[in-house]
């Protein structure tokens, strides 16, 4: 018999579900564990035991399996089924990973905020993929756009200016998304005008973004001897910041996290309800049927590409200029690479994208929550390293598990000719 | 018989014809003269600093023979993204392959049963032993790829990150003591048996090994492959178009396991030469950006294998050079990178260097036509 897709992933929770109720569930400790939603002193928690979450997982798993082979009955019941347990795999890491360390609790308010905290960049230089390779230019220049703007932007930040004033951060923020855009706009030099390979044009834009950043730190910053400045601070918002529990800890944040929402709903409300976003998307599919309406294709082209730009511009000011205040060789360290992931991982629509480069951010963030409770096994403790895989070994599983093939706008990659 | 070498001469002479060498070099030209400004910008002199960075790249018989030995790896690891250039792959996984095929390599280096082996046994098993990681590595992304549709540039930048992580834990661990040197005070592995060690025909700074010449033969067999094998015909027509390979009878999700395996491969094997070649031992972080200048190699060479080895040699002998730059005029070697970018960027955009210098297109070059960019979504 062969297995179908749904069948194969259905058999494979089967299995870790067993596993989890008849090995894992009655060998893990029987202290009662709990959830905590607010920081000391007195947080509410939530306490379970352990051991009986674990089953009670593994027992969903299991049914999940089943359910798979009634695909012909109900595909979308066996959907669900495997989504939801998709899900469950989270909070089932937490549980195993609580079970095995010292720790009685953890918050997760605070785990879920510190996702969303590090997912901003990730999410950030994904909408500025989007934006390109929706009207049809491939970009793998994101990583070399955000660390370019982070570069120049705290370089104007630290040096023509005071770097501890608010007002001047603000505006070197700004000189930080002009770069992106810039940036952006030489890649569509590159990419519309001379019609060079797309790929190698973003490659370009890594190179030269490292090598200029590098280049002005050794040669201008680090002679100045200012090397550091005060990033943006907290703001609350207004009323939000006030709810009980996650009022404090969600929407007392810093400016560019804020941004970051107000980008990502941009974005899908620009890209998919309005008529330039309409133009954009079909330059992206069918840029001769575009031309023929009327569109100007190169135009529409440079015009989304420097709006990714101007996006990841405020992706490398969250690097120098939030995430701390100061500015390192290669401090982007590949999250526009992992920006380009989730964009494919999201199949190039916003809310998915978003939901990509969360997924990362929360598993970065778990990561290191799970490296400080210390968990071991038997004698052996976790090694960090593997936590800090943990976000790209979820996104592989994820990708060839449940995403599979993404389909990108239909002309992506190729250049565009005028028609005489 | 007399046909098919006629065919393959006319096809060698395709590969190198006075056009496809001409703009390359003045695109480097270009790249230089816009370089010139930015170190004109900070106030020095660009044509000390050339100077001087020439001198580092092929200034004395020991410079010359670093340039080649810091290009060696690049070789190997550009064919790697060429190749799977070639099937419409985009290989971001070279840095991770090499380094899996390297930690391979520095593992069974140590083995206590080396030591007897004959060199040429023990070299053979070291760089078949990178190139097994190295493929096992490579074929994860292409069998994700071929059986669920995953895009292979989202899981080889993930393999990357992973490799790194793990490498540097089998390296640095001390409870359990995995890989890690004992005697050493820094994290790296035990250095390999001297059996293992490639033959060093100069002690530069890298020094110059048999690698050199290891990596040479191993482009001219990617070329043959790709284009004198069945199995190269079809790993170029599912390249350039995957639908007619699949009509065609051709078995798309084979040949793209397959590319991807030997493109891991071939990095792989770059990653256990430089093991057995030039340090003899492992520690993390060695290779950082190796796998990401091959693709700007393997761009720069428009994964023409042949064209691989000087454009790695350019590469890796400015890196080399850049360093008497820095000692003689002070300027940071981070004006390579740019002028590096540079010359990608003016070799790319041939229109820039062909109306400079008013030369008209060939019409015939089949390369220059290819869009590697339509790979992007995958057959």
């Amino acid at each position: 018999m062969r297995l179908g897709r749904l069948q194969t992933i259905g058999v494979v929770f089967g299995l870790v579900g067993v596993f989890l109720v008849a090995y894992v569930a009655p060998n893990v400790t029987s202290e009662s564990k709990g959830f905590t939603f607010d920081t000391p002193p007195d947080p509410p928690t939530f306490s379970f035991t352990p051991g009986v979450v674990i089953a009670v997982i593994g027992v969903l798993y299991v049914l999940t399996a089943v359910a798979s082979f009634f695909e012909s009955r109900s595909r979308r019941t066996a959907q669900l089924a495997l989504l939801g347990s998709g899900l469950l795999f989270l909070p089932l890491i937490i549980v195993v990973a609580l079970a095995l360390s010292e720790s009685s609790g953890t918050n997760v308010v605070q785990l879920v905020v510190e996702s969303l905290r590090l997912g901003t960049p990730v999410a950030l230089g994904a909408m500025a993929g989007l934006w390109c390779e929706r009207s049809g230019v491939v970009n793998i220049g994101i990583e070399g756009m955000m660390l370019g703007s982070a570069g120049v932007g705290f370089m104007i930040y630290s040096l023509l200016g005071d770097a501890s004033s608010v007002p001047w951060l603000w505006a070197s923020i700004g000189v930080a998304v002009v770069t992106g855009g810039l940036i952006a706009a030489l890649h569509a030099l590159m990419s519309v005008t001379f019609r060079v390979d797309q790929i190698i044009s973003g490659v370009v834009v890594n190179l030269l973004a490292l090598g200029v950043t590098g280049f002005l730190r050794s040669e201008v910053v680090v002679p100045s001897g200012i090397t550091s400045g005060t990033p943006t601070s907290d703001i609350a918002i207004p009323l939000l910041s006030s709810i009980p529990v996650i009022g404090p800890q969600l929407f007392d944040a810093r400016p560019i996290f804020f941004l970051m929402f107000v980008v990502v709903t941009a974005s899908w409300w620009v890209l998919w309800h309005t008529r330039f976003g309409l133009r954009v998307r079909s330059v992206g599919e069918n840029p001769h049927a575009a031309e023929t309406l009327g569109i100007d294709v190169i135009r529409t082209r440079y015009v989304a590409v420097i709006i990714g730009g101007l996006i990841a511009g405020l992706g490398g000011a969250w690097f120098s200029m939030e995430s701390q205040g100061g500015f390192q060789d290669n401090m982007t360290n590949g999250a526009g690479f992992i920006a380009l992931a989730a964009l494919i991982f999201g199949k190039w629509r916003p809310w998915t994208a978003f939901g990509g480069a969360m997924l990362f951010g929360f598993t970065r963030a778990l990561g290191s929550r799970l490296q400080i409770l210390g968990v071991e096994v038997g004698d052996f403790e976790i090694p960090s390293e593997f936590w800090q895989s943990l976000p790209f070994v979820v996104t592989i599983v994820v990708v060839a598990g449940l995403i599979g093939r993404a389909v990108p706008p239909a002309s992506i990659g190729q250049p565009f000719e005028r028609s005489r | 018989m007399t046909g098919g070498r006629e065919r393959w001469a006319a096809e060698l002479r395709h590969s190198i014809q006075i056009q496809s060498i001409l703009v390359p070099l003045l695109a480097i030209v270009c790249a230089f003269a816009v370089g010139a400004v930015a170190i004109v910008a900070i106030g020095d002199n660009p044509i000390e600093a050339y100077w001087a960075l020439l001198r580092g790249m092929f200034g004395s018989g020991d410079r010359i023979a670093a340039s080649l030995g810091r290009s060696t790896p690049f070789i190997g690891a550009s064919l790697a993204v060429a190749f799977a250039f070639r099937a419409g792959l985009f290989n971001i996984g070279a840095e991770g392959q090499l380094l899996v095929g390297a930690t391979a390599a520095a593992w069974v280096g140590t083995w206590a049963s080396v030591r007897d082996l004959p060199g040429i046994v023990a070299i053979v098993l070291l760089l078949a032993a990178g190139a097994t990681a190295g493929f096992a590595y490579g074929a994860v992304p292409g069998l994700l790829k071929a059986k669920t549709g995953a895009h292979e540039v989202i899981v080889t930048i993930m393999l990357n990150a992973i490799a790194l992580l793990y490498v540097r834990w089998l390296v640095n661990s001390q409870d359990p003591i995995l890989l890690r040197d004992t005697a050493s005070s820094v994290p790296r592995t035990a250095p390999i048996e001297d059996a293992a060690r490639l033959p060093t025909f100069v002690d530069s700074q890298p020094p110059l090994h048999l690698g050199f010449l290891v990596m040479v033969a191993l482009a001219t067999l990617v070329w043959f492959i790709l284009q004198r094998t069945s199995f190269g015909f079809e790993v170029r027509t599912v390249g350039t178009n995957p639908e007619a390979a699949r009509y065609a009878g051709m078995d798309v999700g084979r040949t793209i396991f397959l590319a991807m395996a030997i493109s891991g491969l071939l990095a792989g094997v770059a990653g256990a030469g430089e093991i057995s070649g030039t340090s003899g031992f492992l520690s993390p972080g060695v290779f950082i950006n190796i796998g990401f200048d091959s693709i700007a190699i393997a761009l720069l060479a428009r994964a023409n294998p042949f064209a691989i080895v000087p454009a790695s040699i350019l590469w890796g002998a400015m890196l080399s050079g850049a360093g008497l730059m820095q000692q003689e005029v002070g300027l940071s070697i981070d004006v390579v990178r740019i002028v590096q970018a540079l010359v990608l960027l003016f070799v790319a955009a041939d229109v820039i260097v062909r109306t400079i210098f008013r030369i008209r297109k060939a019409a015939d070059d089949p390369l220059a036509t290819s869009t590697l960019a339509s790979g992007w979504g995958g057959p």
